[in-house]
């Protein structure tokens, strides 16, 4: 391709330029859990660790990440089931309305949250109360795994997709049930496939707010919601930023672990 | 008894395909489409209901009355407004910055650096969509790095900020499709870089790029987070619908409110429909 000299530094420039974009706000929040000022005035004066033993130590944050990670279990071991029996009806039978299913998948994800989330609220408080089951934990679990299903459906099918049905009719011809087969064939080709999605599926659920904030009720609070209250809060800026800086530090895990995934895919085939 | 059971079970399952499938599609389809479709309609109905301005009940009688306020008083009007052209500011930023970035990605990096990038990219979206909504309220604070203060303009950068890898990503796997020898057969015929651009890489990224912008323009359009984090006194539709839900406890109004974003999205894709994105998505 003809590119002057010029253009190929601009493109150049602006993909560095991004990158650093992307980068620097999450590095600000990584060098403020450090900064000694309360109020994070720029450039910081001087370092310390209090923040962090702080946060440590406070009750609230350790009850809602607790809280996050049951609701995020949950939502995923739902969709895994949900998602896996949707993509194999979707990807080995042809039906009358199948590309209505699909849709139906990607709704809660295509939505603005806002709108599930009152619809979820409006359904619990109609359907639920009247036989005593409030607002809490199971309501944010079902909530969750509405949104959840799609990221194991997608990984799923894509998996199938590959994989055809000979290894199955060959299980089947030498005398494999059903059962057999599933346990022994398809369940192992599609594992990874199935860790992928569920990771997905509990980044998803871990890190959303929106749906989270009609389905819980009075005494369930999540991770992002004890941010989200505590972030205009002067006096717990110190120990919401650490909180910013711990998720953006775990957040290389699920990246680190994709990678490993498709990597020890690459070398087994 | 409970193995010849089970291998009679699985010649039953193996012989009627049509049980096997409604099997199958049963719990799904209970949950999302009976329960959650269930819950969308309900919405949609209580959106033509009213509540008693003097106990705040609700009067279950089909009336057109809230609709008629989100068209007639200003100031809704103006936030559907204001919500749309944030969403369309945010897509247009992220489109200028995203297509140099992905087309750099894609044609002039080499092979092994591609992937690197591609986790580069990849990697924020991982970290808490709230965090990052943080660490902008940090910058932008009156003493912190930026220090440009909070509002509409803070608004838009924030969201800009945050789906920005959406817009790479789609770009990206649109332009990598694109062999290269279209590129050098442009050059062969003369054609430099700024006519490649127009007559080549453009036509043919374009439902990548519409594919982004599906995601950006949404996912903006729905957000009310980031408006309460960065945005000041600014509000959009998304914080109509949450006040109407908290606060003035208006259900019928809120669901009214929140069939404004779907409406737009709806309009939005029949429009990009016969540019073929959607299959891209």
């Amino acid at each position: 391709m003809n590119l002057s000299r010029t253009a190929r530094a601009t493109l150049w420039a602006t993909l560095a330029g991004g990158l650093a974009v992307i980068y620097v706000p999450l590095l600000v929040v990584l060098l403020n859990s450090f900064n000694a000022d309360r109020t994070f005035g720029w450039p910081p004066a001087g370092f310390t660790l209090r923040w962090w033993e702080a946060a440590w130590n406070s009750t609230g944050v350790r009850d809602a990440l607790w809280t996050s990670i049951q609701a995020g279990l949950g939502a995923t071991a739902i969709a895994l089931v949900l998602g896996t029996m949707v993509a194999f009806a979707i990807q080995r039978h042809s039906f009358f309305g199948r590309d209505a299913v699909s849709l139906l998948i990607i709704l809660p994800i295509a939505l603005p949250g806002i709108v599930t989330g009152i619809a979820l609220n409006n359904a619990f408080r109609t359907v639920l109360e009247p036989f005593g089951v409030g607002l809490g934990m199971f309501t944010v679990i079902v909530g969750h795994a509405t949104f959840c299903v799609v990221t194991v459906y997608n990984n799923v099918l894509a998996r199938l997709r590959r994989t055809g049905t000979s290894l199955e009719e060959a299980s089947a011809d030498l005398g494999a049930d059903a059962f057999t087969t599933f346990r022994l064939v398809t369940f192992p080709m599609m594992r990874s496939a199935l860790l992928a999605g569920g990771l997905l599926a509990f980044a998803l659920s871990f890190d959303e707010i929106i749906v989270t904030t009609f389905t819980a009720g009075a005494g369930v609070k999540t991770l992002p919601l004890w941010i989200f209250e505590n972030l205009f809060r002067p006096n717990q800026a110190p120990v919401v930023n650490v909180v910013a800086a711990a998720l953006i530090v775990l957040s290389v895990v699920p990246i680190y672990l994709a990678q490993r995934l498709s990597g020890g895919e690459a070398s087994t085939r | 008894m409970t193995r010849t059971l089970r291998r009679r079970l699985a010649a039953f399952l193996h012989r009627h395909a049509g049980v096997r499938l409604s099997l199958l599609l049963s719990a799904p389809m209970l949950w999302l489409g009976v329960a959650y479709l269930g819950a969308l309609a309900a919405l949609l109905v209580s959106a033509l209901w009213s509540t008693d301005t003097f106990t705040g009940n609700l009067v279950k009688e089909v009336t057109w009355v809230n609709f008629q306020e989100l068209l007639t008083v200003e100031v809704y009007r103006t936030i559907a407004l204001r919500s749309v052209g944030v969403a369309a500011a945010v897509t247009l930023i992220d489109l200028v910055i995203a297509f140099p970035m992905a087309f750099a990605m894609a044609k002039l990096a080499p092979p092994r650096a591609q992937r690197w990038l591609v986790i580069a990219v990849l990697t924020p979206l991982w970290a808490s969509y709230l965090v990052k909504a943080y660490a902008w309220r940090v910058m932008l604070s009156a003493d912190g790095v930026l220090g440009w203060g909070y509002g509409l303009t803070a608004t838009i950068v924030t969201l800009s900020y945050l789906w920005l890898p959406y817009m790479i990503l789609p770009i990206y796997a649109g332009l990598e499709r694109l062999p290269n020898s279209l590129l050098e057969a442009a050059g062969d015929l003369g054609a430099r870089g700024g006519r490649t651009f127009r007559t080549v890489v453009w036509p043919l990224a374009f439902p990548a790029v519409i594919a982004g912008s599906v995601f950006t323009f949404s996912l903006s359009l729905g957000d009310y987070i980031t408006v309460k984090i960065v945005g000041g006194r600014s509000q959009l539709i998304g914080n109509v619908v949450y006040d109407n839900i908290g606060a003035a406890n208006n259900l019928p109004f809120a669901a009214a409110v929140a069939t404004v974003p779907v409406l737009i999205m709806l309009v939005y894709l029949a429009a990009v429909r016969r540019t073929g994105a959607l299959e891209n998505l």
